[in-house]
């Protein structure tokens, strides 16, 4: 997380130079001379006018907070980074059966390990993880009767190998092969 | 006449001053046109055209179905359309057409609107900006409009925006007159944030409201189906004919109440306004916090009660989302396996090494990625640790929500993205995984707590690109959050894109002194 607030803190600033420019070269007036040029030029200001708003020194609305209100999370806070060794490497791809492809995308998952942990900042005691925001209210349920179906024909056709009314697969219960082996079944698989 | 909205259209088609036909065409035409923006995955030319002489028919015998009889509209491929390729901007979905409709998509077809095609997105709905698809990025259509040009003199080619997403094409194609509707999915903002880079209404309802029935899902307990207009309006017709319970999703709730037609004068006098203070995040533009500002002036001007409020949970939601969206895309994708339908590998030394090398050839990195992240977090020994610990983060950060509204609140005003639209130069240099946390900063909380926004165009920036924010309503309460972003479409004068570019010479100088009036506001 921490590279990630640094980041958006890099974000801000570039925004905020950007405009820091506009205004060192006296931005209000540079806008009321385009404004000028425009009206002659176009016969329609809706966007002028809020150009114009934009920079005015129209007063700021005092409910609207005008700093960012974010507290960045101390990396202390945080438990320590991890890191995927190869065996859980190899774990991850056999249960999800993609492959990391290369060293990015493990690096990938590593950061987005990271960043979630930030959850961990947040106190949750006694809290009931939430699955559904539909928990409160009973949902309809359809009366347990066959309504449709007789499709076999129209399914069996989405498929690219078929045999009678089966699907065909490959042979069964061989575990995917170690992980040197399957980089070279896979295209483009460097890791 | 493309630059109309659907309800100025829709009395156009009845009073005859244009037929479904000539007008498909125009959009068909406007299409090709517009190519470059790569809005489009396949166009139902054939179909559309066959559509359209039905609603003609229908319309010279004085019947037609309803307000979206013979009105082109658009559809994200992700929604399941029959016999019409439906890729999910995806390899591994590359050739697949399926043989039903989705619920929302009959909806629209029942009511006699015409299938112009389906749009791009990225690959999945994963991501925000319509960057990381099968089909290449979708382009902004404001990146070719005069005000982005002279503001910057920037050379569209090179220097063009993105759309933001994943409905980057939903969006687009609103924007670039092709349709005058177009369906995007939400998951964390999908809808709301292309929305606002391209400076159209995207409404988010509430989830259960409308079928997801035929939606290809990404998370299921937060995906709902998007609606992007021209206008708020059109947004609640729109709404009206979608919403209600579906027989073959379990997760829909009846609609509240059968009105469609939003309050033609609402009154913002007597409601109030929260301004959470934790939307303001790292990263946000000055122009945006200008716009924020200055609607708030304009709520509390008109009477309304305008008051800052407190989410306090906001900052980790965007880390509860990415945890929550990982472990059910994880969950979701193990359907796609090469053997009923979508991609398979010509390896076929075991099924174990089929599944895998379809998978690695039909997703890309981004896809992948998700699904590994998921695995990773719901492996048993963290499974209680990153999964359930983020479902009772969702808990704190809908219970946010609801202490807020329970107060008195009516509807929330934030911003809807941090910036305006990105060159795409710029935003490819981060990857997705960052780019979606920073963009969906302030969409997906509405998402965790299932509740309806909507996005309104405010402004142009001083780069002429559009500045959206957004409006959320207490779950249930689509239609006085409408009547409320209505009242905002009327006040702030968004310009429409067609001031700006070639489409110019189709509109009449009614509708340009009307918008004269509306922007003088």
């Amino acid at each position: 997380m921490f590279c990630i607030v640094v980041k958006r803190s890099c974000r801000g600033v570039r925004v905020s130079l950007k405009s820091c420019n506009l205004l060192a070269n006296d931005g209000y007036s540079i806008t009321n001379v385009e404004l000028l040029h425009r009206r002659r030029k176009h016969f329609l200001q809706s966007h002028n006018t809020n150009v114009t708003r934009l920079l005015s020194s129209r007063p700021h609305n005092s409910e609207v907070p005008e700093a960012a209100t974010w507290e960045p999370v101390p990396e202390d806070q945080l438990p320590p980074p991890v890191h995927i060794p190869a065996d859980l490497v190899d774990q991850l791809e056999r249960l999800a059966l993609v492959d990391f492809r290369t060293k990015q995308g493990l690096a990938c998952l590593e950061k987005a390990i990271r960043f979630a942990d930030q959850l961990h900042v947040v106190d949750t005691s006694g809290v009931e993880p939430m699955d559904s925001v539909l928990e409160d209210r009973s949902l309809n349920l359809r009366v347990d009767a066959v309504t449709e179906g007789d499709c076999a024909e129209e399914l069996l056709q989405l498929s690219k190998h078929t045999v009678e009314e089966y699907f065909v697969a490959p042979p069964g219960n061989i575990p995917l092969p170690t992980r040197e082996e399957r980089a070279a079944i896979l295209k483009h698989s460097e890791l | 006449m493309l630059s109309l909205t659907i309800r100025e259209v829709s009395l156009a088609l009845r009073e005859g001053r244009i037929s479904p036909t000539e007008l498909c065409k125009k959009c068909l035409n406007r299409i090709k046109k517009t190519q470059h923006l790569n809005a489009y995955i396949t166009v139902t030319e054939e179909l559309a055209l066959k559509q359209a002489q039905e609603a003609e028919t229908r319309l010279l015998q004085g019947a037609p179905r309803g307000p979206l009889d013979g009105i082109p509209f658009a559809v994200k491929d992700n929604f399941c359309t029959e016999n019409i390729k439906t890729t999910c901007a995806s390899r591994m979905l590359k050739d697949y057409s399926p043989p039903f409709n989705a619920t929302v998509v009959q909806k629209l077809l029942d009511q006699g609107a015409v299938l112009m095609g389906k749009v791009n997105m990225d690959e999945f709905a994963m991501g925000a900006g319509s960057t990381d698809g099968a089909f290449g990025p979708v382009r902004n259509p404001w990146s070719y409009a005069a005000s982005y040009r002279e503001q910057t003199g920037a050379m569209p080619d090179s220097d063009w925006v993105i759309t933001g997403g994943s409905s980057g094409g939903s969006a687009a194609a609103v924007a670039s007159l092709t349709s005058y509707l177009a369906l995007g999915s939400d998951t964390g903002g999908s809808t709301r944030n292309p929305g606002a880079l391209c400076g159209v209404v995207a409404l988010k309802p509430t989830y259960g409201l409308l079928s997801r029935h035929g939606l290809i899902p990404l998370v299921n307990s937060m995906d709902v189906p998007g609606i992007v207009t021209r206008s708020v309006s059109d947004a609640a017709i729109v709404l009206g004919i979608l919403e209600g319970l579906d027989i073959k999703d379990s997760t829909t709730i009846p609609a509240p109440s059968s009105l469609t037609e939003l309050p033609e004068q609402f009154d913002v006098k007597n409601i109030c306004v929260g301004i959470p203070k934790e939307y303001h995040a790292p990263g946000l533009s000055e122009e945006t916090v200008a716009q924020w500002s200055r609607v708030a002036d304009m709520f509390e001007k008109a009477g309304a009660r305008v008051k800052q409020v407190s989410l306090p949970h906001t900052q980790y939601s965007i880390v509860c989302y990415h945890v929550l969206c990982t472990t059910e895309v994880a969950s979701n994708m193990a359907r796609f396996d090469g053997l009923e339908y979508g991609h398979r590998s010509e390896v076929d030394s075991s099924t174990e090494a089929m599944y895998a090398s379809s998978r690695h050839e039909g997703f890309n990195d981004v896809v992948r990625g998700r699904i590994l992240s998921g695995n990773y977090f719901l492996l048993k020994q963290n499974y209680e640790h990153y999964f359930l610990k983020a479902q009772q983060v969702r808990r704190l950060i809908a219970e946010d929500f609801k202490h807020v509204f329970s107060s008195g609140v009516d509807v929330l005003l934030t911003p809807t993205t941090l910036t305006d639209a990105a060159r795409y130069s710029d935003f490819t240099q981060e990857d997705n995984r960052t780019r979606s946390t920073q963009e969906d900063v302030f969409t997906q909380p509405v998402n965790m707590a299932g509740l309806p926004a909507v996005s309104v165009p405010t402004a142009l920036s001083r780069r002429g690109l559009p500045i959206g924010l957004q409006l959320i309503g207490p779950a249930l309460q689509d239609r006085k959050l409408l009547s409320v972003a209505q009242w905002m479409e009327q006040s702030v004068g968004f310009p429409s894109i067609s001031d700006y570019g070639d489409s110019s010479k189709s509109r009449n100088d009614t509708e340009k002194s009307k918008r004269e009036r509306t922007s003088a506001l």
